[in-house]
């Protein structure tokens, strides 16, 4: 099939800013964007930089975005995602630096998953033989334990473009691994680390890196695992905690939501006042507050019945 | 073209101008909207940080009340509830064992949810439902002149898997086709496909401000007269924090923010007052006057 990739060109070292060039491809049925970019490489342009090493999905090297989002270049089909003859944006992850074309500098990505400690940590005497854990116990584990660190996440992770500091989608799939494996004797520790600022309470919970993860892990999903167990373990002071429970209350309450009670709830009743009096005033004289007192719905007391039979 | 309704709480709370605007609208174009006056909140993704199963109850329970009145499809006018509902059934439709789990939940309550329900909102109604020709035969003050951005909301987009994107594959495209039907011209930008921030303004205001001042900024540079969203908390958050945004990022943004039934309401004859046009945040003033509509 016919197609024309349109990769962005750029060496930091000469050049002020990048540029897009556009490379003619002709690939067999099931050519993939790698075997586009390796050909053209090979036959058209030997300065053209990029990264991959298995070819097959598995060592996580060749993330790139691709008509706009991460993915992993030997795992997309030029015509899966194009019609013969379309052209193929191809450029390097987002939220790193580049260090050439389509290379990115992954230091950023690796001191964030070094930083949730992705390792297991016992206390204890160690058994005399293997430690023991059930199978269902270890099967939770296996979704987060599929990632292949190949960045995609953390390339369109839509905190990241605004806060660096956060720890990202990849990390903290990392963190729920460990928090959550029988064998690891530092549960609270790691709760207590992963609640504070920039940790698992800052995820936006946009669904991007649930969708570009080639692998399944789905790490907001992951994320969400974390804060459950964080609350269960009662760090529920955070501003998230707070927030997450009071709407669960209110929704218990009423069914549905009252902005104005949510609000109260998870700032405090001075804090809510000073901190959106500002958005408040301005509703108001748009004649747009949300109701002031809110009315539960008729069947409200099925809704409450729900809510505590499943221990909320 | 019947449908149960779910207007969710944020369009009679915190956007009290989107409910009787998209009502309006869905008459004029003929859907018919039958009210689910006891559902609940979907849980907008929080409730689910508690308890997963919970929300499944929660939606699986207003799914079953969709069934009892023998309408097989749900409409939304918010992408969150849409998003929310749609995973949710995902799991109950590919599961039949564990959707049995969550009616033993519901039976108290005489409700049982057999699978049947599909989740639509009024943007992909419009589009494969009505048809882009019929709301274009409607249009009797075309939006000439007007540059409109985009803005989807996270989930209407993603998960693709769990949003009939395989049948549908263009979905991520129905905002600038309706714009362009309407009269009007689509911008585009890269914000479009983001996140307006609107989950984390209770746990770190900077970072969503800071969402909301990259979007609004970048589809202004871009040309951007107004932008229209499918989605209420991104309203709320792209409008009614727009000036602590601009605050923030230390310029002016003034972008007006429309609903998406009011811009198709715009261009279909209604009124700015019937559109509630004027309960925004950023005066919509300009759009009104660019387009003629009347005031009402
Ligand atoms: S869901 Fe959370 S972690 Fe994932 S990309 Fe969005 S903000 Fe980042
Ligand atoms: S979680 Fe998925 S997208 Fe992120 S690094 Fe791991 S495999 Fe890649
Ligand atoms: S080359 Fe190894 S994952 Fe693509």
């Amino acid at each position: 099939m016919r197609a024309t990739l349109r990769v962005r060109r750029y060496d930091p070292e000469t050049q002020p800013t990048p540029t897009y060039k556009e490379y003619p491809v002709d690939l067999p049925q099931y050519g993939t964007v790698l075997d586009g970019l390796l050909d053209v490489r090979d036959r058209q342009d030997g300065t053209l930089s990029l990264r991959c090493s298995c070819r097959s999905a598995i060592c996580g090297s060749c993330s790139m975005r691709i008509n706009g989002e991460a993915r992993l270049a030997c795992k997309t089909l030029v015509n899966k995602i194009a019609s013969p003859g379309e052209t193929i944006t191809v450029e390097p992850m987002g939220n790193m630096p580049v260090i050439k074309d389509l290379v990115a500098d992954m230091t950023l990505f690796w001191d964030k998953v070094r930083a949730v400690e992705p390792y297991l940590q016992p206390v204890g005497p160690a058994p005399e033989r293997e430690y023991l854990v059930s199978n269902e116990a270890m099967e939770r584990l296996t979704v987060a334990m599929n990632c292949i660190m190949c960045g995609a996440c953390v390339s369109d992770c839509t905190v990241l473009e605004v806060d660096k500091t956060f720890l990202g989608p990849a990390a903290l799939a990392k963190a729920y691994r460990f928090v959550d494996d029988p064998r690891d004797g530092r549960k609270m520790e790691r709760l207590e680390k992963y609640t504070q600022t920039s940790g698992i309470w800052d995820c936006t919970r946009c669904n991007m890196c649930v969708q570009v993860c080639p692998k399944g892990v789905a790490p907001m999903e992951r994320i969400m695992q974390v804060r459950s167990m964080a609350m269960e373990a009662g760090f529920n002071k955070t501003r998230g905690a707070r927030h997450a429970s009071a709407f669960a209350e209110i929704v218990k309450e009423s069914g549905r939501l009252d902005e104005m009670g949510l609000a109260l709830k998870t700032y405090g009743f001075f804090k809510a006042g000073f901190t959106l009096t500002g958005i408040g005033l301005r509703a108001f004289f748009r004649n747009k507050l949300p109701p002031l007192f809110h009315r539960p719905i008729a069947t409200a007391e099925n809704v409450r019945r729900l809510f505590r039979r499943l221990g909320v | 073209m019947r449908y149960a309704f779910w207007p969710g709480c944020v369009s009679r709370g915190g956007c009290p101008e989107l409910y009787p605007a998209a009502l309006a609208v869905a008459e004029k174009v003929g859907l018919d909207l039958v009210e689910l006056d006891q559902a609940t909140c979907t849980g907008a993704g929080v409730i689910g940080e508690r308890s997963e199963e919970l929300v499944d109850a929660l939606n699986a329970r207003t799914f079953a009340m969709a069934e009892q009145l023998g309408l097989d499809t749900i409409m939304t006018i918010c992408s969150t509830c849409q998003g929310v509902m749609s995973s949710v059934n995902y799991r109950l439709r590919e599961n039949p064992a564990y959707r049995e789990k969550i009616n033993g939940h519901l039976r108290d309550e005489g409700l049982s949810y057999k699978g049947t329900v599909r989740v639509t909102h009024m943007m992909w109604a419009l589009v494969e439902e009505l048809g882009l020709e019929k709301l274009a035969n409607l249009v009797t003050h075309p939006l000439r002149g007007v540059k409109v951005a985009p803005f989807y909301g996270c989930y209407i987009l993603r998960p693709r898997y769990v949003l009939g994107f395989d049948e549908h594959p263009h979905r991520r495209e129905y905002l600038e086709r309706i714009i362009e039907v309407l009269g009007a011209e689509a911008v585009d930008y890269s914000g479009k496909w983001r996140c307006c921030g609107f989950p984390i303004m209770t746990i770190n205001e900077s970072n969503g401000l800071r969402m909301v001042a990259n979007h609004t900024l970048e589809a202004k540079q871009k040309g951007a007269h107004v932008l229209v969203t499918p989605c209420p908390l991104c309203h709320l958050n792209l409008d009614e924090f727009q000036p602590r945004a601009a605050g923030q990022a230390g310029r002016p943004i003034n972008l007006p923010v429309l609903h998406l039934p009011q811009l198709i309401g715009a261009a279909i004859g209604f009124n700015a007052k019937v559109l509630g046009l004027r309960r925004h945040i950023v005066s919509t003033e300009p759009f009104i006057q660019m387009t003629g509509i009347p005031r009402g």
